[in-house]
C-alpha cells in the first residue's frame, strides 16, 4: 500500500508505518507523522487550497487522513480577526486574535485534533473511541463519537467544570470522573489502553490526533495573506499545540507556500500550573512536574507529555514564556470580551494576560504582527467569574422606573445607600 | 521486603511477555539493576546511553510520581507498587 505519511519516532528514527500507537518501542520516545514533502510539492498549491470550503480540511494533504475519508463536519477555518482595542490596552499596535472560541462542533480548538484522530480509528477498525480530558477534548470526542457512530469514553478529574461535564454527557458519551488530578487520569487511561482495544484518541492516536493541531498555523498564515506573523502567544497545557503551530509553519516554508520567516514562539501557562514557564524561565531543558492549582482547569496539566518539546520550541525560535495568577486570568477575560467582544474560557485569560506581561517586558515589540490563540469558549467557564456580576435588584415595568434606575446608573459609581 | 513492578505492554516483548515483577530493591537504583539481571535486554529501553532514566519514561509509586517522592534517593517500603509508565508525548518537528 502506498500511503503518503507514517510514523516516525521522533529520537531515532525509526518508521512505524501507521497504527495505533504513540511510542517507539526501541526506545520509548514519542512517535510523530512524517509525510512524502517532496511529492507534495507539486500537488499543493495557495490557489488550489484557496478554492476549497472554509474548514480545517483545505489542508488535506498535510493532515494524516485516510484515503477513503470524507469529513463530515465543516471544523476549523475559525476568524482571525484584528484587536485594535485589545491593542491599545497591551501597548501593540499589530495584534490579531485566532479565535477558536467559535471552533465547530464544540467551541475549543479540540474539535480540530478529535476530527483527525477519528478518522483514523475508523480506519484501524476501533468500535469505541476514549480519551482522558481536562474538559475541552472530553467534549469535543463525546460530540464527534456521537455524529461519527463511535462509543466514547470519557475520563476527567472529578473536580471539572459543571459545563464541560455536561457537555460531554450530553451527547450521551460514559463519563468517567477520577477522584485525582489530570495527570492520574492520564496515568491511568494509558494503563487502560493497555488493557482495552479502544481508540484513545490522546494515547494510542496521539500522533494522528496531534496532526490536527497543526491546522491552526497553516488558518493563520493563509488568513494574514499567506505570511507568516512574527510573533506568536500560545496557551499551553501538554504543550502540544505550541509545537504543532511550529510545524504548521515549517511545512508551509518547506512547501514554498510562505516564504521563510523566524516566527518566535511565546507560551502562555497559569502560575498556578507552570512546569513549562518555570522551565523556560529558568533555562532548563527538561520538566519538573508540579501539582497543578488554578481556576485554568484546562491548563492545568502538572507532568506535560509534550512539555520537552515545547520547550525547544519556545527558546529555539528566541521566544520565552510566562504565567499569570488566578486574579489575573479573570481580569484577561474580562478586558478581551469588554475591549472585542470575545468571551473566552480560562486558557482564553492566561493568554491574554501572559501577553500583556510580554508587550510589558518589552519581549513583543509593538509594530510586530502577533496572534493570540484564543482556543476555547467563556461559556463553559462561566463559574471562574461567580461573584463578578451580580444580579440587578428587578425594577417595576414602568418608565418612572426606569427613568429612575438610568438616573442612578449614570451617577458614576452609584453607591448602594445614594440610590434608594 | 517485597516490591511489585509493573511492566506496560510496550516493553513487554523484552520480558518474554512478564508483566509484573516482585524484587526487594530499596530504591530506583536497585530496582534496575534487578530489572537488568532478570531482562537483560530491557535495560537499554529504561535507561540512555550515559545511564540516566529515559526522558519518556515516568515512574509511579503507588499512584504518586517518583519525582515528588525525592525521585532516586526515595526509599521504597514494603508492598509499595511500582509502575513504569511511558508518558505517552505527542510528536511534531
Amino acid at each position: 500500500m502506498s500511503t503518503s505519511y507514517e510514523l516516525r519516532c521522533r529520537e531515532c528514527g525509526k518508521l512505524w508505518g501507521n497504527q495505533p500507537r504513540s511510542i517507539c518501542e526501541g526506545c520509548f520516545s514519542p512517535l510523530e507523522v512524517t509525510y512524502d514533502y517532496d511529492g507534495l510539492r507539486a500537488r499543493i498549491s495557495r490557489e488550489q487550497i484557496a478554492r476549497r470550503p472554509p474548514n480545517m480540511w483545505r489542508y488535506a494533504e498535510l493532515l494524516p487522513l485516510p484515503k477513503d475519508f470524507h469529513p463530515s463536519l465543516p471544523t476549523g477555518f475559525t476568524p482571525l480577526i484584528s484587536a485594535p482595542h485589545l491593542a491599545k490596552e497591551l501597548g501593540a499596535k499589530r495584534l490579531s486574535i485566532k479565535n477558536d472560541a467559535v471552533c465547530l462542533p464544540t467551541l475549543s480548538f479540540k474539535d480540530r485534533v478529535v476530527a483527525v484522530a477519528l478518522a483514523q480509528a475508523r480506519s484501524f477498525g476501533f468500535d469505541t473511541v476514549a480519551c482522558s480530558s481536562t474538559g475541552n477534548l472530553a467534549n469535543a470526542v463525546a460530540a464527534q463519537a456521537a455524529r461519527e457512530g463511535f462509543k466514547a469514553w470519557i475520563f476527567v478529574p472529578a473536580d471539572l467544570e459543571p459545563a464541560k461535564v455536561l457537555g460531554t454527557q450530553v451527547y450521551g458519551a460514559q463519563l468517567v470522573r477520577i477522584a485525582g488530578s489530570y495527570d492520574q487520569v492520564n496515568r491511568l487511561c494509558s494503563q487502560i489502553a493497555d488493557e482495552h482495544r479502544w481508540g484513545f484518541v490522546n494515547v494510542n492516536l496521539r500522533p494522528y490526533y496531534a496532526e490536527g493541531s497543526k491546522t491552526v498555523g497553516f488558518e493563520i498564515a493563509e488568513q494574514l495573506g499567506w505570511r507568516l506573523p512574527d510573533n506568536v502567544v500560545v496557551p499551553m497545557a501538554g504543550g502540544s499545540l505550541i509545537t504543532k503551530i511550529k510545524k504548521a509553519f515549517d511545512e508551509l516554508i518547506t512547501l514554498g507556500l510562505v516564504e521563510k520567516k523566524q516566527v518566535r514562539f511565546f507560551g502562555a501557562q497559569a502560575t498556578g500550573c507552570s512546569p513549562i514557564s518555570t522551565a523556560v524561565k529558568g533555562a532548563q531543558e527538561e520538566i519538573l512536574p508540579q501539582r497543578p492549582s488554578t481556576i485554568a482547569r484546562s491548563l492545568a496539566i502538572g507532568n506535560p507529555a509534550d512539555g520537552h518539546y515545547a520547550i525547544r520550541a519556545i527558546t529555539g525560535s528566541g521566544g520565552w514564556s510566562e504565567d499569570v495568577s488566578d486574579p489575573e486570568i479573570v481580569e484577561s477575560i474580562q478586558l478581551l470580551a469588554e475591549r472585542e467582544g470575545i468571551f473566552t474560557e480560562t486558557a482564553g485569560g492566561v493568554t491574554v494576560g501572559t501577553a500583556r506581561k510580554l508587550y510589558q517586558q518589552g519581549r513583543i515589540a509593538p509594530d510586530e504582527t502577533t496572534v493570540l490563540c484564543i482556543t476555547g469558549n467563556g461559556l463553559k467557564t462561566t463559574d471562574a467569574l461567580v461573584g463578578h456580576y451580580e444580579a440587578e435588584e428587578p425594577i417595576a415595568p414602568k418608565i418612572t422606573a426606569f427613568e429612575t434606575f438610568l438616573q442612578n446608573a449614570l451617577e458614576v459609581p452609584a453607591p448602594v445607600e445614594a440610590s434608594a | 521486603m517485597s516490591i511489585r513492578v509493573q511492566i506496560p505492554s510496550a516493553l513487554r516483548r523484552h520480558t518474554a511477555g512478564v508483566g509484573q515483577v516482585e524484587c526487594s530493591a530499596s530504591n530506583l537504583g536497585e530496582l534496575f539493576s534487578a530489572l537488568d539481571e532478570k531482562f537483560p535486554d530491557l535495560k537499554p529501553h529504561l535507561r540512555d546511553e550515559t545511564g540516566q532514566v529515559r526522558r519518556f519514561l515516568n515512574i509511579y509509586v503507588n499512584e504518586e510520581d517518583i519525582r515528588f517522592l525525592g525521585g532516586p534517593s526515595y526509599a521504597f517500603q514494603d508492598g509499595d507498587e511500582v509502575l513504569l509508565v511511558p508518558s505517552i508525548a505527542g510528536g511534531c518537528n
